[in-house]
């Protein structure tokens, strides 16, 4: 697999209207939004915390579904590229009146905005906008399908702590079936090289995974030590018709994150969460807390991510006005 | 007294094992026979290059009417089945109110009668109001015209309902159509289970479900006695128990239709809610088994499945929007282009799954040239090229995959009763 993969985002521009998902986007591609965002993130540190790149458009919120942290992420990267935003959330929408979510987004498009970026439960969503808007599309998670910009940022962080993606070995603990983060991950991880392994009970790991490129394994014990980054995963209480597992002490014993596990991983391992955690079922508080972890460094890049690609987007917006 | 000439076309009639060049006389609405050479006739058509057949027959068609004509009428889906080779549709009673009384299954004729494309043949509820629990009014409904009973998309889950249903249907030797799912391993399924639903995060109905309800009726139809018809199966193993079932001699019948043969699961990675149907769209292994299936005669029927849909209801989040496809004015061409091009396949096959053998499965009068039938005819032009394109279908559904496709072969003329109802531009 080495040395087949063009990760030089050099020579390479941003073409895209959308981001959409990870699956569409090339090893180089993806390249190009890391280091967009390396170098957002090393303006930040010198202070540069803001720049005008996207002074006078408009950067549209809408979450049809609950969520703190990427919309407040997303709402920071914009306004330190100095855009307008606006706020959109389901409960106080007129889709609680019966109005149809592409209305819905229609009409806030009509009132002059530049990009949007949409949450949804329904996978497909927001490729859905993409076809009857003009407005630029950001996938902020759509259903069980995708969700860029964790995967993105989760990316990032690896690649900052151990330099490349290359050859490393990547775990995916826990709810694969409903996860967004672990599809992107996946469809990311695997473009840049790293090995992936999923990790989970049978019951939420999803059919024929493995043509995926990934390794299925429901023994998170026997794959600690050849694991370089651990992504702990949400149990997505929400998503779930039924009991999945017997219980959250079962399942916190079977593939949760806690000190014992830290000392039989790899001493450097990497610890990751998209979050929100549950504190005690994926992660217990000393490994969440711990050396090991960088959830809170993944948080402070995801609004970098975030920046680089509105800033992408919006680049290529200017090169093809509507 | 009229009479008309369809002359040089070639004749198939798979219940007679006729396929020859030759002219057919019909005579006030009747067929009056083969006839050698020519004869006077009020009318003459030419159908030379052409297959002139039994009228299709569609065994499973929503027609929406009465209670969501947003979607269709009795009088816009008839005429679309016209259009796309229909002389005779079976229509499903899920409108509102539900056909589940002779009033109903009386009204469906009248509206038929009135907008006077072809015959319409309504199904009546298996139970009260589709919800698998009480028997609807199975002989009055029979005396209103109910051609066969069932509850549409909605299993019968409670097994000793669909006991006592096909003991009591059996005893008017009508059949049960039955859709064949557990509802609970399909909730709120969108796609078939596998390595697309995998990859796209969308909600998966395995193939299982459908093969525990086609084992489940299956047994139910040996112990009873009672006539089964799968409305559209789509799993390799239903194949496998329907062709076992069918060698031991139980009342067991299947369709397919031709969105299941011409389309996979992999085709919903454009998000396409036109794609969601329910049963799903499955693999090429699955296809294989249904191709073979047709074949070897175990799959009786070829049925549209047409589920009109108003165009707002499907230009939505695929979670939310309802299952199906506009299928009335595509069918043959798919049919043709799955089935005759790669010859799986001939003529006189695929015509028998349109005709004959769906009237068997109902014992319906009809399908079928012989001397002394109404004269219900379908002229088809085997070369005919076109594009689908869903803006010109006389459905008021437009929700089809197949739009901007290239198919050969359309109907060219059809009759009912000897009236000619379509004529191709």
């Amino acid at each position: 697999m080495g040395g087949t993969i063009n990760t030089k985002s050099d020579t390479l521009t941003w073409h895209r209207k959308h981001l959409l998902g990870l699956e569409e986007l090339s090893a180089g591609e993806i390249s190009l939004i890391l280091d967009q965002a390396a170098k957002f993130k090393k303006q930040a540190n010198e202070g540069e915390t803001k720049n005008n790149s996207l002074k006078g458009t408009v950067v549209a919120n809408l979450f049809f579904e609950p969520s703190t942290r990427t919309k407040t992420s997303f709402n920071i990267a914009a306004k330190r590229l100095s855009a307008d935003t606006v706020d959109f959330t389901a409960a106080s929408s007129s889709l609680s009146k019966g109005e149809t979510f592409i209305d819905t987004a229609k009409n806030i498009e009509a009132m002059g905005v530049d990009h949007v970026v949409v949450r949804h439960s329904t996978p497909g969503a927001p490729h859905l906008l993409a076809k009857h808007l003009k407005a630029n599309i950001l996938n902020a998670g759509d259903g069980t399908h995708e969700h860029p910009t964790q995967a993105l940022l989760d990316i990032f962080t690896i690649r900052e702590n151990l330099g490349s993606l290359e050859g490393i070995t990547v775990t995916l603990v826990g709810d694969i079936l409903h996860s967004r983060v672990a599809r992107s991950n996946i469809w990311g991880l695997t473009k840049l090289g790293a090995n992936v392994i999923v990790c989970g009970p049978s019951t939420l790991i999803p059919p024929q995974i493995e043509k995926l490129g990934v390794k299925v394994s429901h023994n998170f014990d026997e794959i600690l030590a050849e694991s370089d980054c651990i992504n702990l995963l949400r149990i997505q209480f929400e998503r779930q018709r039924n009991a999945f597992f017997p219980s959250i002490r079962e399942y916190a014993h079977l593939f949760g994150m806690n000190g014992e596990r830290i000392r039989k991983a790899k001493k450097d391992v990497l610890v990751l969460a998209p979050g929100p955690i549950n504190r005690g079922v994926e992660i217990t508080p000393d490994v969440a807390d711990g050396p090991n972890s960088v959830i809170l460094d993944q948080v402070t890049n995801g609004v970098m991510i975030r920046m680089a690609c509105l800033y992408l987007l919006n680049q290529q917006r200017k090169k093809n006005p509507q | 007294m009229s009479t008309i000439l369809i002359r040089g076309g070639r004749i198939i009639d798979p219940g007679q094992n006729l396929d020859q060049v030759g002219n057919l006389f019909i005579q006030d609405g009747e067929v009056a026979g083969l006839i050698d050479g020519d004869i006077s006739t009020d009318q003459v058509i030419d159908a030379t290059d052409k297959i002139v057949c039994p009228g299709l027959i569609d065994l499973f068609v929503s027609l929406r009417e009465p209670g969501f004509d947003e979607d269709e009428t009795i009088a816009t889906g008839t005429n679309a089945a016209i259009a796309g080779g229909f002389t005779s549709v079976v229509c499903t009673p899920e409108t509102s109110p539900v056909i589940q009384d002779r009033a109903a299954a009386e009204f469906v004729q009248l509206q038929a009668e009135r907008a006077g494309h072809c015959n319409v043949f309504p199904l009546g509820a298996v139970t009260k109001n589709l919800e698998g629990k009480e028997l609807a009014e199975i002989g009055q409904l029979v005396e209103g015209g109910a051609v066969g009973f069932t509850d549409v998309k909605n299993p019968i889950t409670n097994a000793e309902i669909m006991r006592r249903a096909l003991e009591y249907t059996s005893m008017f030797n009508r059949p049960i159509l039955s859709h064949p799912q557990v509802p609970e391993l399909i909730a709120k399924g969108v796609m078939h289970e596998g390595f697309y639903s995998t990859m796209l995060g969308l909600q998966g109905m395995p193939s299982a479900s459908e093969d525990i309800m086609v084992g489940r009726d299956i047994a139910l139809a040996e112990l009873t006695g009672g006539q089964i018809h799968f409305i559209s199966i789509t799993s390799r193993n239903s194949v496998k128990m329907i062709a076992e079932a069918k060698a031991r001699g139980i009342k067991v019948t299947a369709a397919v239709t031709p969105h299941h043969l011409a389309l996979t699961d992999e085709s919903l990675l454009s998000f396409d809610s036109n794609l969601k149907v329910n049963p799903p769209l499955r693999t090429p292994e699955h296809i294989e088994a249904l191709v073979q299936g047709l074949k070897e005669g175990t799959i009786d029927a070829i049925c549209s499945d047409h589920q009109p849909c108003a165009i707002e209801k499907k230009s939505r989040e695929l979670t939310l929007v309802p299952y199906g496809i506009s299928g009335l004015e595509t069918m043959l061409a798919i049919c043709i282009k799955e089935l005759i091009e790669p010859g799986h396949l001939s003529w006189s096959e695929l015509i028998a799954k349109w005709t004959n053998r769906p009237a068997g499965i109902l014992g319906i009068n009809k399908g079928s040239l012989k001397t002394g039938q109404d004269a219900d005819i379908t002229i088809i032009n085997p070369e005919k090229e076109w594009t689908v394109d869903p803006s010109q279908f006389r459905s008021m559904g437009k929700n089809t995959p197949f739009g901007g496709w290239k198919l050969k072969g359309k109907a060219e003329t059809v009759l009912v009763a000897g009236k000619i109802q379509f004529q191709a531009e």
